[in-house]
């Protein structure tokens, strides 16, 4: 097929689907005006119920937790694919051995590295309390180290993030998470059931199993990034280790 | 005026297709399907959205102050990890298909090969 045919038939085939979605958003309630019944009746119980400030981290780890566990598993299981497709023999020596020479740059970077970190911790702890949680906080941490390659060198990031080390936190982040439900069964409650103390609302100590839960999916989301970031890096390396 | 960012998500979507479609290169093809995924978190907040009300966090403000449905931003939450973990795998396949047939112009790979 040439372009101008795809293009010509893209330009048929998308004005009528546009066509079609407005039509049906024309059916949805005014921007604004939802009648929210199942959101209503969260905000109404999450605090109560589950001591949870933050409704959102309450339905995400709790009254929806078993999705939240796909959710998990496909982050997981993502990085396994993107680890088969680039897998491939290695060579140490071939590593990337470009240096960042500027002391500045290693400075500057050095004090972003730490501040995200410290602020990724601070999201993920907060989860259930203010906006933020595993999901969010783990990207951000996964960031301090991408920060801690761009400033230093490659060497020095894969000392600060050894392989086996990654894939334990991932394992333990994964199967973490479907431990938590099963304990809530041997408690004698349906899966995933929020079990344990509920603390204070607003404190760090609250939400029972949804802190377990928020920690969890920190440790998954955090590793797996870093461990993509690790797999695309190891491509760059082998393709400036070739001069391409 | 109501509709409009219902509107906005349908456009965000249908420019992202025609990225899709026109591109020339694979990386550039992946944004664009991130950008097409992306009307949708537009259009699920959207939905949610309530007239003069907060987040729904509970924090700060009383319990019983309006709020926003928390149930679409849990989904939106889980849109978005779907989103980058098809965005990594994708790019994981650009760089085999840029190892195997040395470009990434998707009108050059015609004829399956392998």
């Amino acid at each position: 097929m040439t372009r101008q045919l795809r293009i010509g038939l893209f330009a048929v085939s998308a004005s009528g689907l546009a066509a079609l979605l407005l039509w049906a958003v024309a059916g949805l309630p005014d921007f604004g005006h939802y009648r929210q019944r199942y959101g209503l009746l969260l905000q109404q119980v999450a605090v109560g119920e589950r001591h949870a400030t933050n409704v959102v981290t309450a339905v995400v780890f709790d009254y929806r937790g078993f999705d939240t566990l796909g959710e998990e598993l496909i982050l997981f299981a993502s990085v396994i694919g993107v680890a088969l497709l680039l897998r491939e023999v290695r060579d140490e020596a071939a590593r990337l051995r470009d240096r960042m020479r500027s002391d500045a740059v290693g400075l500057i970077g050095i004090g972003f590295a730490a501040g995200l970190l410290v602020l990724g911790l601070y999201v993920i702890a907060h989860g259930p309390i203010t906006p933020g949680g595993g999901f969010q906080g783990g990207v951000v941490v996964a960031a301090a180290f991408a920060i801690a390659y761009l400033a230093g060198d490659y060497r020095a990031y894969r000392r600060l993030t050894p392989q086996p080390a990654l894939d334990f936190v991932e394992g333990v982040g994964a199967g973490g998470y479907a431990v938590v439900g099963i304990v809530s069964m041997l408690l004698g409650s349906a899966y995933l059931y929020n079990f344990g103390p509920l603390g204070e609302p607003g404190t760090l100590a609250s939400a029972g199993s949804i802190s377990i839960l928020n920690i969890a999916v920190a440790l998954e989301v955090s590793a797996a990034f870093v461990l993509l970031f690790t797999e695309f890096l190891e491509e760059l390396s082998v393709m400036r280790a070739q001069g391409r | 005026m109501s509709y409009l960012p219902y509107a906005l998500a349908v456009w965000i979507f249908v420019v992202g297709l025609y990225g899709v479609v026109t591109s020339r290169n694979f990386v550039h093809l992946v944004v664009c399907l991130t950008l097409t995924q992306s009307s949708t978190y537009v259009l699920l907040l959207a939905i949610g959205y309530v007239n003069r009300a907060t987040a729904p966090v509970y924090a700060d403000v009383p319990q019983g102050t309006k709020a926003v449905d928390p149930v679409v931003q849990a989904l939106t939450l889980t849109d978005i990890v779907v989103s980058v973990t098809v965005a990594a795998l994708l790019l994981a396949l650009a760089i085999q298909v840029q190892k195997r047939n040395g470009t990434l112009d998707p009108d050059a790979l015609t004829e399956m090969s392998g």
